[in-house]
């Protein structure tokens, strides 16, 4: 059988208004339980609040005002002076900004749809211990639920904070018995690792991911890897044109830490102020030192083991 | 160079997440630590003909294994599917690693408590023909469960650094130092506590080489640290109980060296050294949980080694990228 093309979700911000449809299909059609108690966070009208096992997609949500945005212009400015890889010549593509505010510059509202990175040296993939995780023909990264022993390695291992174990008490927990409003179906897939799967099921009949199927605005795009970075270049190129040079690519570099990610993302200020982290680094980069180490620390071990019986009366 | 920009966050909310491990994880570590100690000075003891101390190391092993296995069997999302751990072997997951590990050197290890049971029963254990097996493989296995002691002792270091938890991956080029150094002087704590000094003396002198190994390490560990990763194994919980441990083990130390031939002090210095180590164990565990929970601790770090590898004109492996 030929290998179908890696495939990935194009997350273009700048045109997300913020309206969920993303995480309510996300939900219904993986059969999501849900999280907490519909509580409201106070915080902003993102009562979400993060990814989770039991939430695939999560949209973003951050109030600014002018100097945030001054900043956030600033940043981007300094990445394309910076010279970070891009097609073209990188610093004569883009024009003088023009001043010309494309947005009211006393305030705006990031909207950001963020979802599993499918990253291309997956942590999550390589720590686990029982092979539940695997790469699918898509170069999506997926958890078998009926394999996975909930041993909870791969949480720790994903730079992003996407994977979590369904129902447990340590990290957040997305369920709490008897604390019910109201009537809450059985949770499925109770006590294994859960993470969105880029709708593999619909992919294996060439429908695309729930999420980018009902997004209103195109803000997520999904389609081949290859075409969704050549798009994300294009559209952050358009807007940098425009003078917003706040524009940014996030995870479109495969020389980054992670080896770039499946889910590319437009952003419109520093990844951390959507709650991304600014220089993940898949932890498994480090393993071979890591065992390096070990073995030294385990010689020494037998060797102090050694000297004790040989000193030791 | 471009200053430093003031730190933001999405809400103050997390960015990894900490993995679903409860306190069986960190009993683990201790169990498992001693129980790798207690493999190596089994093994010493057989090969130099002390009896006693080989008997009561074995038995300590096996008993540590047992505890150990069972705390982490009970800290699986799903318990009953545990020998999905087996059905794989991954060089990229210590977690893997490990299973193997263990099972490698608890295969041994039984074999040995078995003939030691068979002693301790005066030979009466139901084994007819078997007896002469197993006494001709208990030795071979003590060194087969031998080779697996000290990984068993240290691969725990390379279980928790290899993850996205700031404080755990920062430690990453010195906890394995720390880990065997703490299994030295736990399992020879141990071994001071159940044996006559008569036989205990190769377990005097480990205690003191684990604790001056382990000073060192957990020394050296945060001198390289970033220190903003490093900020959570002294402040808070974890950082008491790392203070206690290292107070502990020089204290177990220094009743070894002055009164480690009276039964009385190795056996107090003994108890001091465990609770060192599963201190230590405890401890670690804890500051990685915490760093979890500010999203700080991913943050600085990430941007200040991006900020030094831009200052350094690497500018071609960032994650965020102008085009």
């Amino acid at each position: 059988m030929e290998q179908p093309p890696r495939k990935g979700f194009f997350t273009d911000t700048s045109i997300c208004i913020g309206c969920k449809a993303c995480e309510v299909a996300c939900k219904e059609w993986n059969h999501n339980p849900r999280d907490g108690d519909l509580e409201l966070t106070g915080m902003s009208y993102d009562n979400t609040v993060s990814l989770g096992a039991s939430t695939w997609r999560h949209v973003a949500f951050v109030e600014q005002g002018r100097d945030a945005i001054a900043a956030a212009r600033t940043s981007g400015r300094a990445l394309v002076s910076l010279g970070m890889p891009s097609v073209g010549a990188p610093a004569s593509a883009v024009p003088a900004p023009d001043v010309a505010p494309p947005d009211t510059p006393e305030f705006r509202w990031l909207m950001a749809s963020d979802v599993c990175k499918h990253c291309t040296h997956a942590g999550c993939l390589d720590v686990c211990p029982t092979g539940a995780l695997f790469r699918t023909e898509f170069g999506t990264v997926v958890i078998q639920p009926d394999v996975c022993n909930g041993c909870g390695t791969c949480v720790a291992g994903c730079p992003f904070g996407v994977v979590e174990r369904r129902s447990d008490g340590t990290a957040a927990p997305t369920y709490r018995e008897g604390h019910r409003k109201g009537e809450q179906p059985p949770v499925p897939k109770r006590g294994v690792a859960q993470k969105c799967t880029l709708c593999y099921d619909r992919l294996l009949d060439d429908e695309t991911p729930a999420c980018a199927k009902t997004c209103p605005t195109t803000s997520i795009k999904f389609g081949d890897h290859t075409s969704m970075v050549a798009s994300a270049r294009e559209r952050v190129a358009e807007l940098h044109a425009q003078g917003m040079t706040e524009a940014r690519l996030y995870g479109a570099n495969e020389l980054d830490g992670v080896g770039g990610t499946g889910s590319v993302f437009l952003l419109l200020d520093e990844p951390e102020v959507y709650g991304l982290p600014p220089d993940p680094r898949v932890c498994t980069a480090d393993l071979p030192t890591m065992y390096k180490r070990a073995g030294v620390a385990m010689a020494g071990m037998v060797a102090a083991a050694a000297v004790a019986f040989w000193k030791g009366r | 160079m471009v200053p430093e920009a003031e730190f933001t966050s999405y809400y103050d909310k997390p960015i990894v997440k900490a993995p679903p491990w409860g306190h069986e994880i960190p009993a683990y570590l201790f169990l498992g630590g001693i129980a790798g100690g207690s493999g190596l000075l089994a093994a010493g003891a057989q090969l130099t003909g002390r009896t006693l101390l080989r008997r009561n190391a074995r038995l300590s092993a096996m008993a540590a294994v047992g505890l150990g296995g069972v705390a982490l069997v009970a800290d699986l999302g799903k318990p009953s599917r545990f020998y999905n751990m087996l059905r794989t072997f991954k060089v990229t997951s210590p977690m893997s690693v490990g299973s193997w590990i263990l099972t490698a050197f608890a295969g041994g290890l039984t074999v040995t408590v078995g003939a030691e049971v068979d002693r301790l029963a005066g030979a009466r254990l139901p084994l007819g023909p078997l007896r002469p097996v197993l006494r001709a493989l208990e030795g071979p296995a003590g060194i087969e469960a031998a080779v697996f002691a000290a990984p068993l002792a240290g691969y725990t270091a390379v279980l928790l650094a290899d993850t996205a938890v700031p404080t755990w991956n920062a430690t990453h080029r010195d906890l394995p130092f720390v880990f065997v150094s703490s299994a030295s002087l736990a399992s020879a704590g141990l071994a001071m506590v159940t044996t006559p000094v008569s036989e205990a003396g190769p377990a005097r002198v480990l205690a003191v080489l684990g604790v001056v190994g382990d000073v060192v390490a957990m020394k050296a560990m945060e001198r390289r640290m970033d220190p903003v990763a490093a900020e959570p194994l002294h402040h808070g919980s974890a950082g008491t109980m790392l203070r206690w441990s290292e107070r502990l083990a020089v204290a177990g130390a220094v009743g070894v060296l002055a009164g480690g031939r009276r039964r009385p002090v190795a056996v107090v210095a003994g108890l001091a050294l465990m609770g060192a180590s599963a201190l230590t164990r405890f401890g670690v565990f804890e500051a990685g949980i915490h760093s979890t929970k500010d999203p700080r601790y991913v943050i600085e770090p990430q941007r200040r080694r991006l900020a030094a590898r831009r200052a350094a004109g690497e500018t071609g492996d960032s994650i965020t990228t102008a085009g």
